[in-house]
């Protein structure tokens, strides 16, 4: 924290929520992208539409949930599908305008993995989760905004595995793959924001955040980053925007605490 | 079609499930049949084809205790907390034993069951876009649209030997209400040969609605009582998830022996729909 009171996660965070405009249509993943999400509804978003895989349709939490299927997302639902509808007439009807994911690793056309890491695909360093809902969310969501925290780690020259389509090899290799929509369209660190350069679809650096230099995100980025023409710095966190973040953080964590 | 029969757990276990068999134990986040699955442990099966879009803490346990020969899945997570710690070491190191993987999407497991339920022989659907998947899982195919040329993923119907599930409600008929996040239960029971449904209460009248998702009957063989029977998940209606089981769990899953005394006296011990509170 080197100029004002907000850390890094939370200026990842309300950049983020920024990036969802009014009255869009949101599949939203859990963690980070989930928070974000909540925090845009809740300052300049009122009417987002969030929209999460375990058929939760325009869906209100008070509390961010621990998993995709909590209770909190289905009490405060405007109506719950089930989870083959979710994904036939609403993601792959093409109902969704934006896709929010989160990711293990990114490389620079913002293709994700988050299926294993090292070793072979049976026998993994790493194993990850898997693919949930991504794949089908990076290809079928009109747009997709990537939010992931940068490390050389997570940031990296070659992917062991592509579970999520970005922009492929970049160019034009995605609609060539078969993909009709945008896909990542913006992405979202703790350090800076990046968007896909208009020819190359390389992830390129458009704004920094406040405080952080040139070099850091060189050092935190393990493909040689490039900086757009003109970078600008990511406008501070509003006061009002930090306050219902923490809000929202301290109410998860009294709501969560209170389970035994 | 024969109705459901109301019996014990311990006996629709028995009389449904064997050795070898493909289960599907399904419940996204919500209404996971924790009870049956232990019961399943309890009685040994070996050999299972474990079947779940999101493994969850209950095949971290089967994995663990030795059920299963072959996992097929498509997030293998302990979800808002990390890794399911048993699930990797059956993966990565063979333990207890080798695990086969199968390896999917949600949308196209989703679509594996609902193509299931309808008696079809496949999925269709857009999926598997430019990613890795289809090149680890040779059931994820491809055809063509024959009237726009459109190429589209296809995997095969799922078809589970057994599907089991949690519900809110049977009434005395057999027929069962499931009520919030539905996940792809009801799909996963018509595309079953057999099922097994455990439920917090067994009333006289469901109460439920005009459009109220009910399984019949007839669609279902065998029905167990079983109150908190999907703890430490959630059931809408009855109690909460319990989150801070969730995260609890990832210190007793990450030491073999530790999960082995765990399972030993909060499973082994205890007795049908006991649970493990």
């Amino acid at each position: 924290m080197s100029d004002g009171d907000y850390t890094a996660d939370e200026m990842m965070t309300v950049a983020a929520s920024r990036a969802l405009q009014n009255g869009q249509v949101c599949f939203v993943g859990i963690g980070q992208p989930s928070a974000a999400a909540n925090l845009a509804r809740q300052t300049h978003a009122p009417d987002v539409v969030l929209i999460y895989e375990s058929g939760t349709l325009e869906t209100r939490p008070d509390v961010l949930p621990l998993s995709i299927g909590d209770g909190e997302l289905a009490e405060t639902a405007l109506t719950n599908v089930s989870v083959p509808e979710m994904f036939r007439y609403w993601l792959q009807g093409g109902r969704i305008d934006v896709g929010f994911l989160g990711a293990a690793q990114v490389d620079r056309f913002g293709n994700i993995n988050t299926t294993v890491i090292g070793g072979t695909y049976l026998k993994p360093k790493t194993r990850l989760p898997g693919a949930g809902g991504a794949p089908e969310i990076a290809t079928s969501a009109r747009e997709t905004f990537i939010l992931l925290r940068q490390s050389p780690r997570a940031f990296v020259e070659k992917l062991d595995f592509i579970t999520s389509l970005g922009h492929g090899s970049g160019g034009s290799s995605r609609a060539e793959a078969g993909a009709k929509t945008l896909g990542p369209t913006r992405l979202i660190s703790d350090l800076c924001q990046m968007a896909p350069d208009p020819e190359t679809k390389e992830l390129t650096v458009t704004t920094i955040h406040p405080g952080v230099t040139r070099d850091q995100i060189i050092a935190a980025t393990g493909w040689d980053i490039r900086f757009a023409d003109s970078v600008t710095e990511t406008p501070v966190p509003e006061p009002a925007e930090l306050a219902v973040l923490r809000e929202i953080h301290a109410r998860t964590a009294r709501a969560h605490a209170g389970q035994a | 079609m024969p109705r459901a029969v109301i019996t014990s757990l311990e006996e629709a276990v028995a009389e449904n499930v064997s050795d070898g068999d493909s289960l599907s134990l399904e419940g996204f986040t919500h209404l996971i049949p924790y009870a049956a699955g232990h019961e399943i442990i309890r009685q040994g099966r070996r050999d299972l084809t474990l079947i779940r879009m999101t493994p969850d803490i209950i095949f971290d346990q089967m994995i663990g205790m030795g059920c299963a020969r072959k996992l097929v899945f498509s997030w293998g997570g302990n979800p808002g907390v990390g890794s399911l710690h048993r699930m990797r070491d059956a993966i990565e190191h063979d333990w207890p034993q080798p695990l086969e993987i199968e390896e999917h999407s949600h949308g196209a497991m989703a679509n594996a069951y609902e193509a299931g339920a309808a008696g079809l022989p496949c999925a269709v659907f857009r999926g598997y876009i430019g990613n890795d998947l289809p090149k680890v899982n040779d059931r994820i195919r491809s055809v063509e649209c024959p009237f726009t040329g459109e190429k589209l993923a296809a995997i095969p119907a799922m078809r589970p030997d057994v599907a089991v599930i949690h519900a809110q409600k049977a009434d005395r008929r057999g027929n069962v209400l499931l009520e919030g996040i539905i996940g792809v239960q009801k799909e996963a029971v018509l595309a079953a040969s057999r099922s097994i449904v455990t439920v917090e209460e067994i009333v006289d009248d469901l109460g439920g609605g005009p459009n109220a998702v009910i399984l019949p009957s007839w669609t279902i063989s065998a029905i167990a009582a079983v109150p908190n029977g999907a703890f430490p998940s959630y059931a809408h209606g009855y109690y909460p998830r319990d989150n801070s089981f969730y995260k609890a769990w990832d210190p007793i899953a990450r030491d073999r022996e530790t999960f082995r005394a765990w399972m030993n006296s909060h499973v082994m011990q205890r007795k049908a729909g006991e649970g493990v509170q």
